[in-house]
């Protein structure tokens, strides 16, 4: 099976089940030798009791084939009830270990991979697998396993029959070996535009206002229904392949039993065969029957399974670039001197620099504004600091380790961020807060609130317990901004990174936050990304940006006075509410 | 059986839930929502259905055909060949068991074609009805209905009714019409063995019932359990930098283990209850079997029937319990698409509350500039807390607003009635003296736009992006509109220009880059009622300021509402609002305002002293 690589490689997560699947197969062996025996009792009533007449001895047969008969249930049912746990169980874990590797994942997969794909591959793909694992895999040994003892036993019975049964195999490995990669890259071509549809409907979910805002629905409709009409396409091509296929495999068992009646009336007429040893015969070849025609169905479900399993191992395949090192150290006590040096970074997949020959020395405890027209770095430099992106050359040194050196969990316990867009989860404010430091004292929780102006929290419905997010309460962008400034702070981080964390304020809250945030700035390294000159007076030194690049560093003063670009950067030659200068940058 | 939802963990927080499971008398209610959807969904191909019932007929009959011929060739075409007869009957069989087989392989290979076919335009079909469906339903619809339930209903949902037309119809219309030729060519054998054989029928239904009433909750469960596992994942996804900042991701992993694991467990249970149902027919397959041999065995030693017939039929019952088989295993996936049918004919009847109006009282607004007025108007997100009450406010045609004052005023909600993402629980919103509520949504849409502060983007590139706001834009359109907000530059600047893929949620450009997109957007769009709420908020001062000198330009002859918490926007302002918990407090021209003691006056001087 070279082809079926990538189903292969899930044997790791079957592992567990070895029991229960070697268990599934004996338990299916048992039924068919059960099954195996009721038509031969069959036969020994109709030669022996029933052609002698003796009314005696037939009910002690019938009982002895209703006895069978349960014994098979039995086992049927105890495949099934095993099958139950051992397929969802396999699925589930599979499904934990997709999503782990998922959050393991650097963000620069994450900005390449659609949700939706991924979403389609962690439900649509692994119910695939599930199914082969559960039904298919067990059916193929099965049958197999079938087949081969009613061959075995039809040789037992009349090996010329039974040669003329076994012929049977040709045509049903010719056919099969035909339609398997036909099937397979048209199975990859539908799961790949189901994961596009899925695509699609989590962005017309997610991003419902502007499509409101804009009366687009009927666009984002249309796209929606020429991709279904493109999965649509497709599948019917699959029911096409299938119908084919399928109707060539049901006419293999219908052949050999052709094949059978000819060569075994012709035995009879010769005396070579018994009537009633033809008529057992026949009916062992119809047990053939369904595992033949299953065929059709297991092959096309092993080729859909494979194509999805390739599909998640996709994603397994991608290492997580950003991990531990071997040995890394763990931070301890960190004091917050932050060092950049020669620090360049590239997204990955992009050839511009976003960020170049960065040297910038941040000393413990003060606080570091950047300043820069928008796409100059800010944001980037940013989320180089707790590891969301790995320099592309030079390196990040915090407290004398590179940043690379540390352990990841380390180096973001003593690095907080409050990003540009607030991401909050479907939980309680309490657990927002408290995201990277769930054994933060109520106190700590107090003062951020307080130093963040989110007070409002406590008029939420159920206070601090009131669920927020998208499942939960709407907040106002001035709100969430406020929450995610104090999610940063309440952990008392050694560096604080603050990407325009007043953006969304008003001109009142913001002064109230500025003062507040002064104190507990006292004690961490901050470096902060703003647009308003407002925001300046929280720093102490500024480092401007352009392209990319860093232009200067100094105060404020400083800078003002010996630069009219950057005073035109942060728009300071405006007054207040007075007429717009001629000069635009 | 039921196992009641488990509590919500503390950590979810406390939310108004909305009851989205049924219980008890609404089930059979909930039955014929379904069974509508599923009607609706199968009449346009009620013609194929009726020709493919046929073709499986025709299909069932050759297939059944088979043994019968077996029989035949033991019964008639063997004992001349023992006599030393001719072969010809014999041959005769033969031949007319190929031709069966033959057509049996063609009649397949259309059913298969066919059923493929209407079952892939049913999904489409109800795909885009769902899909269209969800894009009209209002706002408030889907904040409480959460994106990530969105998804699961239009991919695992579906999903679910497609595994049951893709095998369940198969399996169906093949295992019952077996079932009723096993029993027509039973009764042509022999009249009381077929009785015998058809004793099992009770039986067998009684087994049917019980299993439908246990796995029609197991899988309510399971599509329960679904919509969690995907909300979860959903919602990882989006905010995966937060989670791994803030080492989020064993807290997370958790989560998900415990909703995976409900999934999972559900599935069990179904699976369970199938694995007693499936070989349950299967045991009474086997007590028939034995009994017809009882019985049969008599009357064959009695000479009421032959041993050819006995044989045969003993062969057909075994024909008889394997489609039951089947059938159960149809009856397994049914009930878990019908749990999914439950689900999405209940989104699809609900209806959304910011509806379109009836078609006789549609009225269009006039061209040109257009005037607003709120007149009376009263409006709460919940019954319990009013954000506005009675709201009066007009706004000329062609002038420029500003809404001013603290966060949680409630100028983005006056803003969101504009725009009708809502309507006002009292009183009415009017453009160009027409209700809000008389225009059709092209209408409206055409008319008034809203730019937000979370500018969020489409996969596609900036050009795509920018597009949005008129699609049917030529290129040079779309940069012109770039070029008006001052971006031209900017976005020529990327790697790819124009071209440049954005990513998923806009996420390849920086913020600012991001709600300069917004901005070209809008002004594609060129609406005669422009609103922006915070649509600055990220831009650096030049940019700013380019955008507030192509505002200038386009505002000339339009009407604009903007919020915005940086004073410097009103410059461009003709009246300034001043909101205050949800009134307006103050109202005139800015450099009035500025004269004159009171909110305003206070605002800006704190502006003033911000600017340092
Ligand atoms: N995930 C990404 N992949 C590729 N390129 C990116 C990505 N994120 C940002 N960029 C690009 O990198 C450059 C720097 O972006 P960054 O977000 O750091 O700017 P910024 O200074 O924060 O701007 P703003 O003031 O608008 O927030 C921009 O040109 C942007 O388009
Ligand atoms: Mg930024």
């Amino acid at each position: 099976m070279g082809q079926s690589r990538a189903l292969w490689r899930v044997r790791p997560y079957l592992r567990p089940y070895v029991r229960q699947l070697t268990t599934m197969v004996a338990v299916s062996f048992a039924a068919i030798g059960a099954g195996l025996t009721v038509p031969l009792v069959i036969r020994r009533i109709v030669d022996g009791p029933i052609a002698r007449g003796d009314r005696g001895a037939v009910l002690p047969l019938a009982l002895l084939v209703l006895l069978l008969g349960m014994i098979e249930t039995g086992l049927a049912f105890t495949r099934r009830w095993i099958q139950g746990g051992a397929a969802n169980g396999f699925e589930r874990r599979l499904r934990d270990d997709f999503y782990a590797h998922l959050q393991s994942l650097p963000a620069s997969f994450h900005d390449k991979w659609q949700s939706g794909q991924l979403l389609s591959r962690a439900m649509a793909d692994l119910s695939v697998i599930r199914r082969f694992v559960g039904f298919g895999l067990v059916f193929l040994i099965v049958n197999t396993v079938t087949f081969l003892l009613v061959i075995g036993l039809l040789f037992r019975l009349y090996a010329p029959l039974a040669l003329v049964t076994a012929c049977s195999i040709f045509p049903l490995a010719i056919l099969t070996s035909r339609f398997k990669p036909r099937y397979r890259a048209l199975s990859r071509r539908v799961q790949q535009q189901q994961g596009d549809l899925t695509t699609l409907a989590e962005e017309a979910a997610t991003g419902i206002r502007v499509i409101k805002a804009f009366g687009r629905a009927p666009l984002v409709a249309d796209q929606y229904a020429a991709s279904a009409a493109r999965l649509r396409t497709s599948a019917i091509e699959g029911a096409n392949l299938r119908a084919t296929f399928w109707s060539l495999i049901d006419l293999v068992p219908n052949l050999t039993l052709i094949g059978v009646l000819v060569v075994g009336a012709l035995a009879v007429g010769r005396g070579s065969l018994s009537l009633g040893g033809l008529v057992a015969f026949i009916s062992l070849v119809l047990m053939l029957v369904w595992p033949m025609e299953s065929l059709g169905n297991i092959v096309a479900n092993a080729r859909e399974a494979d194509v999805a399993a390739g599909r998640i191992f996709e994603v397994f395949d991608t290492a997580a670039e950003i991990a531990d090192r071997p040995g890394a150290v763990a931070l301890v006590g960190s004091s917050g001197h932050l060092r950049l040096e020669g620090v360049g970074f590239r997204y990955p997949g992009s050839d511009a620099w976003a960020l170049r020959g960065v040297d910038l020395e941040i000393e413990p405890g003060e606080t570091m504004a950047l300043v820069g027209t928008t796409g100059s770095g800010k944001s980037s430099l940013l989320n180089l600091v707790p590891r969301l992106y790995d320099v592309s050359e030079g390196r990040i040194v915090l407290d004398g380790h590179d940043i690379r050196d540390l352990t990841l969990p380390s180096l973001r316990r003593a690095v907080a961020v409050a990003f540009d867009d607030p991401l909050l989860f479907s939980a309680s404010v309490r657990e927002n807060l408290l995201l990277g430091w769930p054994d933060a004292t109520d106190e700590d929780l107090e003062v951020a609130v307080a130093t963040a102006q989110a007070q409002f929290v406590h008029e939420l419905p159920w206070g601090l317990d009131t669920r927020v997010g998208e499942q939960g309460l709407s907040l106002s962008g001035g709100q969430r901004q406020r929450l995610a400034l104090a999610r940063a702070i309440v952990g008392r981080p050694t560096v604080l990174l603050l990407d325009d964390p007043l953006s969304s304020l008003d001109v009142h809250t913001e002064a109230l936050v500025e003062r507040a945030l002064s104190q507990v700035l006292g004690s961490s390294t901050a470096v902060v990304a703003v647009h308003r000159p407002s925001t300046l007076a929280l720093a102490d030194r500024v480092a401007w940006f352009e392209g990319g690049g860093l232009e200067a560093v100094g105060t404020h003063a400083e800078l003002a006075a010996s630069s009219a670009e950057y005073r035109a950067v942060l728009g300071l030659d405006r007054p207040a509410g007075g007429r717009r200068t001629e000069e635009v940058a | 059986m039921t196992t009641p939802p488990a509590p919500a963990p503390a950590w979810r927080g406390v939310a108004a839930e909305t009851l989205e499971d049924a219980r008890g008398g609404l089930a059979a209610f909930l039955r014929a929502r379904s069974r509508r959807l599923l009607g609706s969904l199968l009449t346009p191909h009620r013609r194929t259905i009726y020709w493919l019932a046929v073709v499986v007929i025709l299909q069932t009959v050759a297939a059944m055909v088979g043994p019968y011929l077996v029989k035949v060739g033991i019964d008639r075409g063997i004992p001349p060949l023992t006599r030393g007869g001719s072969a010809r009957t014999l041959y005769l069989v033969v031949a007319a068991y190929l031709a069966a087989a033959l057509a049996q392989a063609f009649l397949t290979a259309v059913f298969v074609r066919t059923a493929g076919r209407i079952g892939q335009d049913v999904l489409y079909d109800l795909r885009t009805r769902l899909f269209a469906h969800f894009q009209g339903l209002s706002l408030s619809f889907h904040e409480r209905y959460t994106s990530g339930r969105v998804i699961a209903r239009l991919t695992s949902d579906v999903e679910a009714i497609g595994e049951l037309l893709d095998t369940g119809v198969n399996q169906l219309v093949t295992s019952v019409l077996t079932l009723v030729s096993t029993i027509i060519v039973m009764f042509v054998l022999d009249v009381p063995l077929a009785l015998v054989g058809l004793g099992a029928f009770p039986l067998l239904c009684g087994l049917t019932v019980w299993f439908r009433r246990h796995s029609s909750r197991t899988y309510r469960e399971g599509r329960a359990a679904v919509a969690l596992v995907i909300v979860q994942f959903v919602e990882t996804l989006g905010g995966m930098r937060a989670v791994q900042a803030f080492r989020r991701e064993a807290r997370n992993q958790a989560i998900f283990a415990e909703v995976n694991d409900r999934y999972a467990r559900a599935n069990i249970r179904s699976a369970r209850l199938a694995a007693v149902f499936g070989p349950g027919t299967r045991l009474i397959g086997s007590v028939t079997v034995a009994v017809t041999l009882l019985v049969g065995a008599h009357r064959v030693i009695d000479g009421a029937t032959t041993v050819g017939v006995l044989a045969a039929l003993l062969l057909y019952l075994r024909r008889f319990f394997e489609p039951m088989q089947d059938l159960a295993q149809f009856f397994n996936t049914f009930q878990s698409a019908a749990a999914a049918l439950e689900k999405l004919s209940g989104v699809l009847e609900e209806e959304p509350a910011v509806a379109d109006p009836e078609p006789g009282s549609a009225a269009s607004p006039p061209a040109g500039a257009l005037d607003v007025r709120f007149e009376h108007v009263s409006f709460g997100y919940r019954p319990d807390r009013p954000v506005l009450a009675g709201l009066d406010l007009t706004i000329p045609a062609g002038q420029t607003v500003a809404l001013v004052g603290e966060t949680g005023a409630g100028k983005s909600t006056i803003a969101r009635l504009l725009a009708r993402f809502y309507d006002p629980t009292e009183g009415r919103v009017l453009l160009g003296d027409v209700d809000l509520r008389r225009l059709t949504d092209p209408d409206l849409r055409a008319a008034v736009v809203m730019v937000t502060q979370e500018a969020y983007l489409f996969t596609g590139s900036v050009a795509e992006n920018i597009g949005f706001g008129r699609p049917d834009a030529t290129r040079a359109e779309i940069e012109a509109a770039a070029g008006a907000v001052g971006a031209h530059r900017l976005f020529a600047g990327l790697p790819e220009g124009y071209d440049t893929v954005v990513g998923k949620r806009g996420g390849r450009l920086s913020s600012g880059q991001r709600q300069l997109v917004a901005f070209a957007r809008a002004f594609l769009a060129e609406p005669q009622v422009l609103i922006l709420d915070e649509a600055s908020s990220s831009l650096d001062a030049p940019h700013e300021r380019l955008v507030q000198d192509a505002l200038r330009t386009l505002l000339a002859g339009r009407t604009a509402v903007i919020i915005a918490h940086r004073l410097s926007t009103l410059d461009i302002a003709d009246r300034v609002l001043v909101v205050d918990g949800g009134r307006i407090v103050q109202d005139g021209a800015p450099a009035e305002l500025r004269t004159v003691a009171g909110a305003f006056r206070s605002l800006n001087e704190e502006w003033a002293e911000s600017l340092g």
